[in-house]
């Protein structure tokens, strides 16, 4: 066997094994290589992986070689090369720029501690995106978890202390009612591969214990997805984290916690056609409907940016969950197109404030006067990543807004695309704002004491910043890819 | 002794609903982990309890046993039990932080120092 | 040259003169040279390219698939190239004004005027060339937002209140009711090519033709037509060369040549013929033309007056449009011409006047033709061409709209053009004669001592007025263009 067959496992387990080499390392620059060069292995590994998805189709490994359904499977198709590539990718671009922020955030004798956790947290995520096995991707999810509790908890001020408990505490009973759900469905269907609960649940989805372990995943999983109503431990997650890890899960958590409820929801109980009967994806439309009005309507009050940005997130999550209880095949590959549009792009505007909190000490608004002058680089690149926030052309929240807005119309439901381009202008204000603080106003006494971000954190958000152009003046490829993960998920629906 | 049918179920219920209610009602930061350990532990017991077949042994190889127990739930309950401690574990120590950061762990005192900070 | 390389030129050369500009920000003369240049490069490109267009060739260039199935085109037509025309002709001429004004007015960021002044120019070309829909609309979105720092170039309060809105109902629009017409358009007709004829016909169900056309009209906030007009008004607090070239000429005239667009390479004339056209978009605009003339009439502020006006005139192009009829539809087309020469006249004139005496109000302006003659020489003829009188530009295109009109039997558009003439003729004529005739005011605040505005100013506003009467006299291009839109032999 060479070593490319055993990528799918190699791609955990490399950057979990990373963790205790840079917890042994302890010094800080030397963590953080090690770290930095797992995230780039990481993407590398995925690229290869989705080649070999595109070029050959989908495949399994068997870990440990037993085989599925008794043992555990990875199962790598189009979406989860899709969801493989956007983690490690984000990983990979804000490991770069961890090192300087991370440097200036954190006290040198925990710095090593971030980067260890950082890995682990990817392991995690990654573990998500391609495992096959139901209960398998619960221990990814809580590897993710709790070092994400963790990472949060090293932010700088004393309330990341309690916003990592209040997230300790919201996710901890999210994963249990996950575990709850998938126990009830084992319990009805004696497995706990996706593909084979897939096969054998329809027979048995009439009993009320199927349905309630359906209710109990939709709503574990959409609280690790923080979608509205449940999202009240993300903002102050987002906003008091560090800034690298603010940006790490901004572009990754949520959107990995998205990628198991497609898996889980739709790819394993669409089969049974129950999300329809149920009215399960009409409540979902409301849900997501509600979640993005709300959400950008509460992010336009917000004065820290942080927290505006964590609110859109909220918003974000609503597009995505839109498009996906369509149940149809372009909303499907709206939403995944949109995982990954939205994934570059916030981590994109995490990363420009970092720079700033980096100068400034300080994100609230009315610090930021006329910081556009004094860091032009890094305050261009928050505008091109809020261009595309609100969806101007050439950037990919454009490309979002146009497949979401195609796929409601392909269904005839009017008033819920007005409410998407209505919602869309609540970013306009929301990011406006900002826009206008930071390159329109006369510089604040603080923001003349600024000067452009390093080197090491500026190219990491232009990458960013730029992919977010690059991805919305050509769309072609992110949208095959997205059709293709959604044909994959859709195939139990079977529209 | 008899258990009645469904009496593990029922347990796994109320301790499920003692463990939720405590760590939404409870304002002691431990006192709600403690509450997410109960609520986690009932479904450690639902999982065991789906596992068991009446009159089953253990599942050991050998000795001609054709009814016994599914040993799959209980290890997976192992992974579960290990994840739980993992938590538990990060919950006070977040929490010895908490203390050491605001000298209270009660979470409305905390709430009211935070609103002077923002 | 091949034509694919013209376009490209005339594309990039603008957005190319960023650079130098930028570069040259501690030099005036340099930086205002390039732009001049680079005014007069784009200029020639465009004229080279108008000899190919009305010899009957369509350049093509694509620029790449932006979304699966839908490339980003440029494709010049005669309509196209007619607004090309306008927008890059009159760019030299108001950066030679601006020259004369910003120094004059001491404006400061001035660097930052030139170089997004240019780009606004590439945006307008771009949306000129648009091959379909959604390159339009994506420089169309460029547009509005290239624009705004020239809006609140002032950066005062007001300035930035003015961002808002203007940023506010543009956008809003588009993204609400442009961008939603346009998906609704590509889910039924599966292209949004510009295609003569349109693209509809025999895909559309009866019913949602008036809709969807609503939203076009509505959704191009540009065109402003009642109730999404106020950002033109607002707008007008940006430096007077912005308000002359693109809030007279090329930001509005982009939204009227997108309904007109819409119309004939969209929809197609015969397709909303069918269905008995859609009256009350009609109406809608001659409640614009009629309203926004009253409002014109209160405004005592030339420049308000000015915007109100333009509002007025714009939606002469949008009732041509929804007339449907070919002659009307021509005029139409001929109109976002013709106003463009008066318009941009009466701006530099009332910039001028600003520069040289600090009056903006109209009151104030008593006597002010004997201090200047120059510029309120040109800004009577402006007035004529928007009244619509020979020997002026605006004559010509009223002609067109008035006889398509008749032919097609709208009586009420013919009454509102009338109306709307006499209106014109009743806020603008006093302006004139109390200029010439009027005593002159001695308050304190203003001296009256000056004299006509810096030469380049006057020099670029004498030259926009001959352009008004040349016009009137040799409009066969212009005709020539709005001739091949509708398809009637030249």
């Amino acid at each position: 066997m060479t070593i490319s067959e055993h990528l799918p496992a190699l791609v955990v387990v490399l950057p979990l094994m990373a963790a205790p080499a840079c917890v042994m390392l302890r010094h800080p620059f030397a963590a953080w290589l090690v770290a930095s060069g797992t995230s780039w292995l990481c993407l590398l590994m995925s690229a290869l992986l989705l080649r070999q998805v595109a070029d050959h189709g989908a495949f399994s490994y068997q870990l440990g070689n037993w085989a599925a359904p008794w043992g555990i499977e990875y199962r790598i198709d189009m979406a989860s090369a899709f969801i493989l590539v956007i983690v490690s990718a984000i990983a990979a671009v804000v490991s770069l720029y961890a090192r300087a922020s991370v440097a200036h955030e954190i006290e040198q004798s925990r710095q090593y501690l971030f980067h260890a956790l950082f890995v682990v947290c990817l392991s995690g995520l990654l573990g998500i995106a391609i495992t096959g096995d139901a209960f398998n991707l619960f221990v990814f999810l809580e590897i993710s978890s709790l070092s994400t509790y963790a990472m949060v908890a090293l932010g700088r001020d004393r309330r990341a202390l309690t916003a990592a408990m209040r997230y300790l505490v919201l996710g901890t009973v999210g994963a249990t009612f996950y575990v709850i759900g998938v126990g009830l469905a084992y319990m009805m269907t004696g497995t706990l591969n996706m593909a084979d609960l897939a096969a054998r649940l329809p027979a048995v989805i009439h009993t009320s214990t199927a349905q309630a372990g359906l209710a109990f995943l939709v709503i574990g999983i959409g609280l690790k997805m923080a979608a509205f109503p449940l999202h009240f431990w993300l903002p102050d997650a987002y906003a008091h984290a560090p800034s690298a890890a603010s940006a790490f899960l901004a572009g990754t958590a949520t959107k990995v916690a998205v990628y198991a409820f497609l898996r889980m929801v739709v790819g394993v109980f669409g089969a049974t056609g129950i999300l329809a009967v149920a009215a399960m994806a009409d409540m979902l439309m409301v849900v997501a409907v509600l979640g993005m009005v709300v959400g950008s309507a509460v992010a336009i009050w917000q004065t820290d940016i942080r927290r505006a940005l964590a609110y859109s997130s909220v918003a974000q999550i609503g597009y995505v969950l839109l498009g996906i209880s369509l149940l149809t095949e372009a909303g499907l590959a709206a939403g995944i197109v949109h995982l990954f549009n939205h994934a570059v792009m916030k981590s994109a505007l995490f990363l420009a404030l970092g720079s700033v909190f980096l100068r400034l000490g300080s994100v609230r608004i009315a610090d930021l006067a006329g910081i556009g002058r004094r860091m032009p680089l890094s305050m261009a690149a928050f505008l091109v990543a809020g261009l595309s926030m609100i969806g101007v052309p050439l950037t990919v929240g454009f490309v979002s807004k146009w497949y979401l807005v195609e796929a409601i119309l392909h269904k005839g439901l009017w008033p819920v695309a007005v409410l998407v381009l209505l919602s869309s202008l609540l970013a306009v204000v929301y990011v406006w704002r900002v826009v206008e603080v930071m390159w329109f106003a006369k510089p604040s006494a603080l923001a003349l004491t600024a000067v452009e971000a390093p080197l090491s954190m500026l190219v990491p958000t232009w990458m960013l910043a730029g992919a977010a152009v690059w991805f919305g003046v050509d769309a072609t490829g992110t949208m095959a890819v997205a059709r293709a993960a959604a044909a994959v998920l859709m195939t139990g629906v079977g529209q | 002794m008899e258990v009645p049918g469904l009496f593990n179920y029922w347990m796994v219920v109320v301790l499920m609903m003692a463990g939720l209610y405590t760590v939404i009602a409870r304002g002691n930061l431990v006192k709600k982990i403690v509450g997410l350990n109960v609520f986690q532990i009932s479904v450690f017991v639902l999982y065991i309890t789906m596992g068991k077949i009446t009159g089953g042994t253990a599942p050991i190889l050998g000795g001609g046993l054709a009814l016994y127990s599914n040993p799959l739930p209980h290890v997976l309950i192992l992974t579960a039990i290990v994840v739980g401690v993992a938590t538990t574990a990060l919950g006070l120590a977040l929490i010895v932080r908490i203390r050491e950061a605001y000298g209270t762990i009660e979470e409305d005192e905390i709430l009211d120092m935070e609103r002077g900070e923002t | 040259m091949t034509p694919q390389t013209l376009i490209l030129l005339a594309l990039a050369i603008p957005v190319a003169c960023i650079g130098p500009v930028l570069l040259a920000r501690r030099r005036p003369d340099l930086r205002e040279a390039f732009s001049l240049l680079a005014g007069i490069a784009t200029f020639a490109c465009v004229l080279l390219l108008y000899g190919m267009v009305a010899a009957g060739e369509r350049p093509e260039l694509v620029l790449g698939e932006m979304l699966p199935g839908l490339p980003l085109v440029l494709r010049i037509e005669p309509l196209g190239m007619l607004f090309a025309l306008i927008a890059s002709g009159l760019w030299p001429v108001t950066t030679l004004y601006a020259i004369g004004y910003m120094r004059g007015h001491h404006e400061k960021n001035q660097t930052r005027f030139y170089a997004f002044f240019a780009l606004a120019i590439s945006c307008a070309l771009g949306i000129a060339f648009s091959g379909n829909m959604l390159t339009l609309f994506v420089f169309y979105e460029a547009l509005t937002i290239g624009t705004f720092p020239l809006v609140t170039h002032a950066g005062t309060k007001a300035a930035k209140r003015a961002g808002r809105v203007y940023l506010g109902i543009l956008l809003g629009t588009s993204v609400c009711f442009l961008l939603l017409a346009i998906v609704w358009t590509w889910t039924i007709a599966g292209t949004l090519d510009f295609v003569p004829g349109g693209i509809l016909a025999g895909k559309v169900a009866d019913w949602a033709v008036a809709p969807l056309l609503a939203l076009y009209v509505f959704g191009i906030g540009k065109a402003a037509l009642m109730p999404f007009h106020r950002w033109l008004p607002a707008a007008m607090v940006a430096p007077t060369p912005v308000s002359a070239l693109l809030h007279a000429v090329a930001v509005v005239k982009a939204g009227v040549f997108t309904v007109l667009k819409v119309t004939v390479h969209i929809f197609g004339l015969d397709l909303l013929n069918a269905g008995g056209g859609v009256p009350w978009l009609a109406g809608a605009a001659g409640f614009t033309i009629i309203a926004a003339s009253l409002v014109a009439m209160s405004k005592d502020n030339l420049k308000a007056r000015l915007a109100y006006s333009t509002i007025s005139q714009l939606s002469y192009v949008v009732l041509g449009a929804m007339i449907l009829a070919p002659l009307s539809v021509m005029g139409a087309s001929i109109h976002i011409a013709a106003h463009a020469f008066g318009k941009i006249t009466l701006f530099f004139a009332a910039g001028a006047v600003m520069v040289a005496s600090h009056k903006t109000e109209i009151s104030q302006m008593a006597g002010i033709g004997r201090r200047m003659p120059w510029t309120m020489g040109a800004f009577a003829v402006g007035a004529l061409s928007m009244i619509g009188l020979p020997p002026t530009a605006g004559f010509v295109s009223k002609w067109y709209v008035l006889n398509g009109a008749v032919e097609s039997g709208h009586m009420a558009a013919v009454g509102v053009v009338i109306v709307s003439t006499l209106l014109n003729a009743a806020y603008f004529l006093p302006i004139i004669h109390s200029a010439f005739f009027g005593e002159e005011k001695h308050d304190g605040d203003h001296r009256n001592d000056h004299g006509e505005a810096p030469l380049p100013a006057v020099a670029a506003l004498v030259i926009t007025a001959t352009a008004t009467v040349a016009f009137f006299v040799a409009p066969d291009w212009a005709i020539g263009l709005g001739g091949d839109l509708v398809g009637r032999a030249r």
